[in-house]
Order: C-alpha cells, then structure tokens, then sequence
C-alpha cells in the first residue's frame, strides 16, 4: 500500500521476510507430512504468484491451483455472442478492455470492431455511462463483467440515474457459490482456499463462515503482495496441520469482516442472483447476477431482441481446457494448444486473453518451473 | 480486473474525486467508499470507485502482525487477523 505518496509498498516485498514466511511454509509442511493443495480464485493473486515466482519458493509437496476466479474466462461464449451481435446491430458497446479479445462462439468483440462495429475500451462503468450522455442519439450498452469488485460499481452507475439510452448486459458473476461447486467437484482435491482480497472488501470476511463450516475446508482471505500471499498460505497450513476448518483475515488493511456495506447494499439493491453457466465449468446456481426487476429498463436483454448467430465455432474449441483450469482439475500446460495453436496473439479460449487469464499468465512468465 | 490500487485523494467534487496513484492523476467515483473521504485519504481504487478507505495505521499495524507471527507468536497473529485459535467455526469446537 502506498504510505507515502511514490512510495509503493516494498515492505511487503521485502525478501527476508519472504524468506523466513517460506521457512515457516517448510516447516510447516514437515508437520503436516503429506501432499497439500491450496486453491486461490482470482485472477490477481495468480499474476502475483507467477509475476514474483512464489511457486519456485514453495516447499515440495504443496500445490497451488487457480479455480474459478478470472471474471473474463468463466464469462460463457453466449454473453460474448450477445455483446457482439448488439454491437453489430449498431449500439455502441462498451466494455473493459480485457473483453474484446474473448472469443464468441464465432467472433470476438475485436472481430466486429475491425468490422466496423462501435466497440469502445472503457475502464468503469461511470465512464461508459458517460458515452451515453455524450451521445443522445446512439443507444450505449455497457457489457458488464466481473465479480463483486466490478458489480458494486456497476451497480452504482445504475442507481445514479443514467440517461435512457443507457443499458448494461450483465454477465456478473458472484463467487461463493462458485467455490462451493469447486469445493464439491470430485476430482477436485482441495485442501483450503486463498480467497480473494478485493472481492472480499466488497463482501466482508465474514460472507465465508458459512462455506467454512458447511464444507470444512480452511480459508484464508489474502492480499496481492508476495508477503501477504506467502502469509496466507502459512495461515492455511496452520489450520491444516491444526486439522482446524478454520477462517482468517489475512488481509486486514483492506478487508473488514462485514465488508463495505454501502457497496453491498447498492450491489444487492440492483442485483439478484440467478442460475447460471460459467464457461466450461458448470451451471451454477445462484452465481450470475441480474437486474432486478426495478431496474429492468436497463438491462439490455430485455430492451433490445437479440438474435445470436451460433453458426458455427471453432473447432479447437473443443480441445481447449480452460474449464478444467478453471476448476482446478488441471494446468494450463496440461492442454495440447497451449502455447501452440493458442497464443496472446491468437487466443482459442478466454483462459489466454486476459491479464488474469492463467494461460497468459503461464506462458507470459514461464509457468510452474520445474524444481 | 480484480486488483485494486492504493491512491491519496488530491480533490473531491460532489461524488467525484481526483487522486494521485503514484504521480498519475485518475478521476474515481467516491459515491461507494465505505466512509467519509477527505483530500489526503488513501483509497482502494477499483474500476474507477473507491471501495475502500485505506486507514495508515493499518499498512504498520498489518507489517507488526506478520512479524509477530514469524516470532513465533501464531495464537496472537492469527487472533489479531480474525482467526480463532481455540475455536473451530461452528464445528463444535470449544
């Protein structure tokens, strides 16, 4: 955290601390005396682990999985289809940037662009709500992704009033319920979850006692910085070795056990849940949010008919793992396109496009190094 | 799409503010913030909203908890960090 204004926060990086946090992992693990595998959701805290090389400085025997936790890559391939035939319809879409390069199931968003289609990169949801005020005469739909970070604002946006000519089409996604499938799947081997930082500074610590009793498996909420993550993971090995199904905060400076209530309140007040497919893991009950009826007037699917054209996919598709990735049932080397026919340049699943996506991530810095 | 960054609030007008993010100026929305802002506070950025005030003391307070455990003082680390060590959650623990 920057304390001092330049100052990034380098004590939390500072390498003999993370020396003596993974001393502690490794004795830990001697206690323990068995295989451990902790998985971690969000996209942020895998960029973090690759980006700093933390595998590398792991004890043997102790694994760390991504599960469902990168928003782009569970969007499902019909949401993209959506956003891509609104835009080919002539509204203006407006999404992050990690979105336009996701494929559909025949195009991506950056396809239509080159086709001529008004796609625009915004950075929040205030900003494309602004496009609309900007223009009048355009309908602006804002393709909304993201977990509870990105809902609250979204949220937001919509009960400020937006001009009429503003929608969203929403393929937010809520992720506790996707744990508790992960938690259940049954080649899915999962010793105790890293949960994620600022989804749960939205949401409070608190939102995962239930998990934790319900399913008995450790957690630890855990912040993006190499220290912060490596004490995560030594507070997840102390509840294991405990036997404990036990509950931290290891992310104090930013996380409260109920979380930021105004943000949740506005999130709730916008949203409901609603069974939902994320890409290549499941239906997953209660895990997509969609506009309430209050705010129906903005929700794209219901303003506009929107015919998705599902002519034809690519037939890689079928071969690409990004839903056992995402479900922690295998790595991104593990799948026969990585790094061959799929590439940051030539995305075949959405696990390769976004910063958060674990294939890029893996190919960008090298993957799991061979200790 | 997940992470958010540390900023200081240089400006506030209305539900908007201006804040510095390691000498870059960034427009964010502060109508989601937890608690009151002022020109001075550090905030969590996240997709243009501040969702959280970042309180000074907590960036030491978090420093002094990591080394209290590597002191070996685990009970008190992980009760400071909102564990509880005797007591398994809703497991019948005592």
């Amino acid at each position: 955290m920057a304390v001092e204004s330049g100052e990034p926060d380098l004590q939390f990086r500072d390498p003999e601390k993370a020396e003596q946090l993974t001393d502690r992992l490794e004795a830990l693990m001697d206690d323990i005396g068995e295989r451990v595998t902790i998985m971690h959701v969000c996209g942020s805290h895998e960029q973090a682990i690759a980006k700093y090389g933390l595998r590398s400085l792991l004890p043997d025997g102790l694994t760390i999985r991504m599960g469902p936790g990168c928003p782009v890559c569970v969007t499902d391939m019909p949401e993209v289809d959506e956003a891509v035939a609104l835009a080919e319809d002539g509204k203006i879409v407006a999404t992050y940037g990690d979105m336009l390069r996701v494929p559909g199931t025949e195009k991506s968003l950056d396809d239509a662009k080159a086709d001529g289609a008004d796609v625009r990169v915004v950075y929040s949801a205030s900003e494309a709500a602004e496009i609309a005020e900007e223009e009048p005469e355009r309908e602006v739909v804002f393709f909304a992704t993201g977990f509870e970070t990105t809902a609250a604002p979204t949220a937001a946006v919509l009960t400020a009033d937006p001009p009429e000519n503003f929608s969203i089409l929403s393929a937010h996604k809520y992720v506790p319920p996707a744990m508790e499938v992960v938690a259940e799947l049954p080649d899915t081997d999962v010793d105790g979850f890293l949960a994620a930082g600022h989804a749960a500074t939205i949401t409070g610590y608190g939102l995962f006692e239930e998990f934790v009793e319900d399913y008995e498996v450790p957690t630890v909420v855990g912040g993006f910085e190499p220290i912060d993550i490596l004490f995560g993971l030594a507070k997840l090995l102390e509840f294991i070795r405990d036997d404990e199904p036990g509950l931290a905060n290891a992310y104090q400076r930013c996380v409260s056990e109920e979380g930021n209530v105004p943000a949740k309140e506005t999130m709730w007040d916008v949203f409901e849940t609603t069974t939902g497919e994320w890409r290549g893991i499941a239906q997953i009950p209660e895990a997509n949010l969609v506009l309430r009826e209050e705010y129906r007037q903005y929700d794209a699917r219901e303003r506009f008919d929107i015919d998705v054209d599902t002519a034809s996919s690519n037939p890689l598709t079928e071969e690409c793992l990004c839903g056992e990735i995402m479900a922690g049932k295998a790595d991104p080397d593990d799948c026969d396109l990585f790094g061959e026919e799929c590439t940051p340049q030539d995305p075949v699943g959405a696990c390769m496009v976004s910063s958060e996506g674990p294939c890029k991530i893996w190919l960008e810095y090298g993957g799991q190094p061979d200790i | 799409m997940c992470l958010g960054i540390p900023g200081q609030i240089t400006e506030i007008d209305g539900t908007e503010a201006t804040a510095e993010f390691w000498d870059v100026e960034k427009t964010v929305r502060i109508d989601i913030v937890d608690e009151d802002v002022e020109v001075g506070d550090y905030i969590l950025n996240h997709a243009g909203f501040a969702i959280r005030k970042i309180p000074d003391e907590e960036v030491e307070e978090t420093i002094e908890i990591y080394e209290s455990f590597l002191e070996g003082d685990e009970d008190e680390a992980l009760e400071e960090i909102g564990g509880e060590p005797d007591e398994r959650l809703g497991i019948g623990g005592d």
